[in-house]
C-alpha cells in the first residue's frame, strides 16, 4: 500500500511539472503579446515581461485608424458567411452521409478527404488568376469562395461524426407518438444534432477566422483584407514609430472572440447527451 | 382497442429479400398475440408493416376493416416499444411520456393529469423530472411502456420489450407487461424469440420462420400439437428430442429400441403396414427412470439403458442428458433450429437426449440408467416435409 502511495504522489509531481512546462511553453508568447498590447510607447522596447507604465492607448490608436476596424469588420463578415454556408451544405452532405446508401458515397468521402489534405499554396496562383479574370478579386466572394471550400470537408467531417451517434430509432418513436416527418425531426433529431452543428460551426469559424495566406494573397485593398492580412500593413501614425503597440493590440483583440468560442464551447458539448436513449 | 387483420401481407425489400410471405394473421380486439420465430425470421418487419414503419409490398392491413397499407403511421393510433426503449434523452421523463399527448394537441391539464396516472400505474412517480440516461434500464423500460399507454392508443407493438435487461427483472417485468395489458385490455403484438415470454404472455402465439407462418395457436396446443417439426423444436425448453425411426410390421425401430404402435399411432400411419421413415419426438417429461415406476406401467412403455452425461438437479425435478447411438434425425427444419440455438458442438455420432425425471431418481452423471417413455406421447413427423402425423388439430 505505503508503495502505491508514493509512485502515485511521484507520478503526479511529474505530471503536473510536465503539464506546467507544456502550459508555459504555449502561453508565454501570447502574455507576451498581451504584455506588448499594454506597454505605453516609450516602455516599448524595455524588455519587461510586466510592464512598468500600464496604457490602454495602443487600443484606442487601433480602433481610430480606419485600416483596423474596416479589417475587423471584414474578417467578422466574411468568417459568418463562410461558416454558415459551409455548415449549412456540410449538414445536408453529412446526413446523407450517415443516414443514407446511395451510389459514389466513398467517392464522396475519399474526395473530400482530398480536398482537406490539398496543400492550399498549390492554389494561391491559380485562384489569383481566376479571381481577376471573374472579377472576385479583392472582393468578399473571392475570399468566401476559397474557405467554403476548405471549411466543408471539415464540417462533413465532424457532422457525420456526430450524425452516426444519434440514435434514428428515435425518429421511428417519434413517428409513431404521432409526429410528422417535420415535427419529427424539429423536435427530437433536431435538439440532438444541435451541439455537433454547433461545435463544427466553431471549428469552421476558427479556420476562416485564423487565414492569413488566402487573406494576403486574394486581397488588395481595405474592401476584403481581414484582421491577420491588414496586421502585417500596420504602419505606426508616422513613418518613424513603431508599430509593434498596436500589431500586439490588434492580435489581442482578434484573439479574444477565439478564445470565447472555446470556453463557450467546452461547456456547449455536453458529453454524452445521447447516452441514455438506447440500452439499459 | 381495435382488431388487427393481415390478409396475405408480404414484404420484399429493395434488395430482393423477401421477410414475410403471405402472413396472414387474424388479431382478435383485446388479444395478446405474440410472434415468435428465430433470428431473422421477420418478426420486426411484420411488426414495423403493422406500425407503418415499412411499407406492405403486397396484401392487405386492416385495422377495425381499415384498410392501413397507405396511412402514416401518426394516423393508425398504434404505439410501439422498442427494444432500445427509444427515449429522447433530451427530454425529462415527464415530457417523454407526455410528448405523444402534446403532439396530438392534448390540454395541458389533460395531459398532466393523464402522465401522473401512468406514472403511478407504472411506479415512475419519484422520477418523473429526472433524465432517462439517468435511470435504471427497468425504469427505462417502464418510460418506454409509461409513453406508449398514455395516450391509450388502439393497439400496442412491442419489439422484445425485455431483451435488453438482466434475466431477474425481465421475470419481474414479464408479469407486469401481462398485469398492465390485462387491465387495460387493448391489443396487443409482441414479438420476442424468448421461450418463455411466448409461453406465459400471449393469448396465442404465431410461429415464424423464414417469412412464412408455421402455426398460430394458444401457446398450451402448439406445445401439444405442433403442426411440424419447426414448431416442435422450436416451443418448449428444453426443446423436444427427436430421432430417426423406420416402421415395419407394426414397430417403430428407432435408436431407443422398438416402439410397439399403440392404436393412436396406428390410426395415423394408416395401420402401418407400408415400410416408411419417419422422425420420432419425445418431450423431455415424457421420460421417466424406469426405476420408480412399478412393473405394469413399465410394461406399457419402452425402456432403454443409456448412460447419463450429465445430470442437473432442478430441485423439483433431474435433467439428465444422454448420448444415443444410431444416426441423427436429419431435417432442414432441425438443421436451422440447432444454427439458430448455436448448437454447433452436437456429438459425431448418436443424437443427444435430453430428459426431465422425477427428483427421487437415483441417476448419477456416468452411471448407466434404465429410461422409460410412454409410446402414446410420442409425435411422428414426415422427414421430407416435416408434417405432424400425428397432429390432430
Ligand atoms: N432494410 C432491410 N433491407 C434488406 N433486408 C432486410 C432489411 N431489414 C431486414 N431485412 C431482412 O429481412 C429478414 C427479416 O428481418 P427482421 O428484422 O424482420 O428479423 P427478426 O425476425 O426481427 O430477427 P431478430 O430476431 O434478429 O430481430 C432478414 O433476413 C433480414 O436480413
Ligand atoms: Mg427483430
Amino acid at each position: 500500500m505505503a508503495m502505491i502511495g508514493v509512485a502515485t504522489t511521484r507520478r503526479k509531481i511529474q505530471w503536473s511539472f510536465l503539464d506546467l512546462l507544456v502550459v508555459v511553453y504555449a502561453l508565454v508568447p501570447v502574455l507576451w503579446i498581451v504584455s506588448l498590447s499594454f506597454k505605453s510607447k516609450e516602455t516599448l522596447n524595455d524588455g519587461n515581461f510586466i510592464p512598468r507604465e500600464w496604457s490602454i492607448q495602443n487600443y484606442v490608436d487601433i480602433f481610430q485608424t480606419n485600416e483596423f476596424v474596416r479589417a475587423l469588420f471584414n474578417s467578422i463578415g466574411i468568417a459568418l458567411i463562410s461558416t454558415f454556408i459551409a455548415v449549412v451544405i456540410g449538414t445536408m452532405a453529412a446526413y446523407a452521409i450517415a443516414r443514407l446508401d446511395f451510389p459514389g458515397k466513398r467517392v464522396l468521402i475519399g474526395v473530400s478527404l482530398l480536398v482537406a489534405m490539398f496543400p492550399q499554396v498549390s492554389l494561391v496562383s491559380p485562384l489569383f488568376e481566376i479571381e481577376r479574370a471573374l472579377g472576385l478579386f479583392d472582393t468578399w466572394p473571392g475570399l468566401i469562395l476559397p474557405y467554403v471550400t476548405f471549411g466543408l470537408p471539415l464540417a462533413i467531417y465532424t457532422l457525420s461524426a456526430f450524425f452516426k451517434e444519434i440514435p434514428w430509432e428515435l425518429e421511428k418513436a417519434a413517428k409513431m407518438d404521432g409526429a410528422t416527418p417535420a415535427q419529427a425531426f424539429r423536435k427530437v433529431i433536431a435538439p440532438l444534432a444541435a451541439p455537433g452543428v454547433f461545435t463544427t460551426a466553431i471549428l469552421v469559424f476558427i479556420l476562416t477566422w485564423n487565414d492569413f495566406l488566402f487573406a494576403i494573397s486574394l486581397t488588395s485593398t481595405e474592401a476584403s483584407r481581414t484582421v491577420p492580412a491588414a496586421l502585417s500593413f500596420f504602419t505606426g501614425a508616422s513613418q518613424f514609430e513603431d508599430p509593434k503597440g498596436t500589431i500586439s493590440a490588434a492580435a489581442v483583440v482578434i484573439t479574444i472572440p477565439i478564445i470565447l468560442f472555446v470556453l463557450f464551447f467546452q461547456r456547449r458539448i455536453v458529453a454524452g447527451l445521447t447516452s441514455g436513449a438506447v440500452k439499459g | 382497442m381495435a382488431e388487427i387483420v393481415l390478409d396475405k401481407v408480404t414484404k420484399r425489400y429493395p434488395d430482393g429479400a423477401i421477410a414475410a410471405s403471405e402472413v396472414d394473421i387474424n388479431i382478435a380486439d383485446g388479444e395478446f398475440i405474440i410472434l415468435v420465430g428465430p433470428s431473422g425470421c421477420g418478426k420486426s418487419t411484420t411488426l414495423n408493416m403493422i406500425a407503418g414503419l415499412e411499407d406492405i409490398t403486397s396484401g392487405e392491413l386492416r385495422i377495425d376493416g381499415a384498410r392501413m397499407n397507405e396511412r402514416a403511421p401518426k394516423d393508425r393510433d398504434i404505439a410501439m416499444v422498442f427494444q432500445s426503449y427509444a427515449l429522447y434523452p433530451h427530454m425529462s421523463v415527464r415530457e417523454n411520456m407526455a410528448f405523444p399527448l402534446r403532439l396530438a394537441k392534448v390540454p395541458d391539464a389533460t395531459v398532466k393529469q393523464k402522465v401522473d396516472e401512468a406514472a403511478k400505474v407504472l411506479d415512475l412517480t419519484q422520477h418523473l423530472d429526472r433524465k432517462p440516461s439517468n435511470l435504471s434500464g427497468g425504469q427505462r423500460q417502464r418510460v418506454a411502456m409509461g409513453r406508449a399507454i398514455v395516450r391509450s392508443p388502439k393497439a400496442f407493438l412491442m419489439d422484445e420489450p425485455l431483451s435488453n435487461l438482466d434475466a431477474k427483472l425481465r421475470v419481474q417485468m414479464r408479469t407486469s407487461v401481462s398485469k398492465l395489458q390485462k387491465q387495460l385490455g387493448t391489443t396487443t403484438v409482441y414479438v420476442t424469440h424468448d421461450q418463455t415470454e411466448a409461453m406465459t404472455l400471449g393469448d396465442r402465439v404465431v410461429v415464424l420462420r423464414g417469412g412464412f407462418v408455421q402455426q398460430i395457436g394458444s401457446p398450451q396446443f402448439l406445445y401439444e400439437q405442433p403442426a411440424n417439426l419447426f414448431v416442435a423444436g422450436f416451443i418448449g425448453s428444453p426443446s423436444m428430442n427427436f430421432f430417426p425411426a423406420t416402421l415395419a410390421e407394426n414397430k417403430l425401430a428407432s435408436s431407443l429400441g422398438e416402439i410397439a404402435l399403440t392404436d393412436r399411432l396406428r390410426r395415423v400411419l394408416e395401420g402401418g403396414k407400408a415400410q416408411r421413415d419417419v422422425i420420432v419426438g419425445v418431450r423431455p417429461e415424457h421420460f421417466e427412470d424406469a426405476a420408480l415406476l412399478d412393473e405394469a406401467t413399465k410394461a406399457t412403455g419402452v425402456t432403454f439403458q443409456a448412460q447419463v452425461d450429465v445430470l442437473e438437479s432442478m430441485g423439483s425435478d433431474k435433467y439428465a442428458y444422454f448420448t444415443v447411438e444410431g444416426k441423427q434425425a436429419e431435417s432442414s427444419e432441425l438443421a436451422e433450429l440447432a444454427v439458430d440455438a448455436g448448437a454447433s458442438d452436437v456429438p459425431e455420432s448418436g443424437s443427444q437426449v435430453v430428459t426431465r425425471l422425477s427428483a427421487a431418481s437415483a441417476a448419477q452423471e456416468g452411471a448407466a440408467c434404465d429410461i422409460w417413455f410412454d409410446p402414446d406421447k410420442v409425435l411422428l413427423f414426415d422427414p421430407s416435409s416435416g408434417a405432424n402425423l400425428t397432429y390432430t388439430g
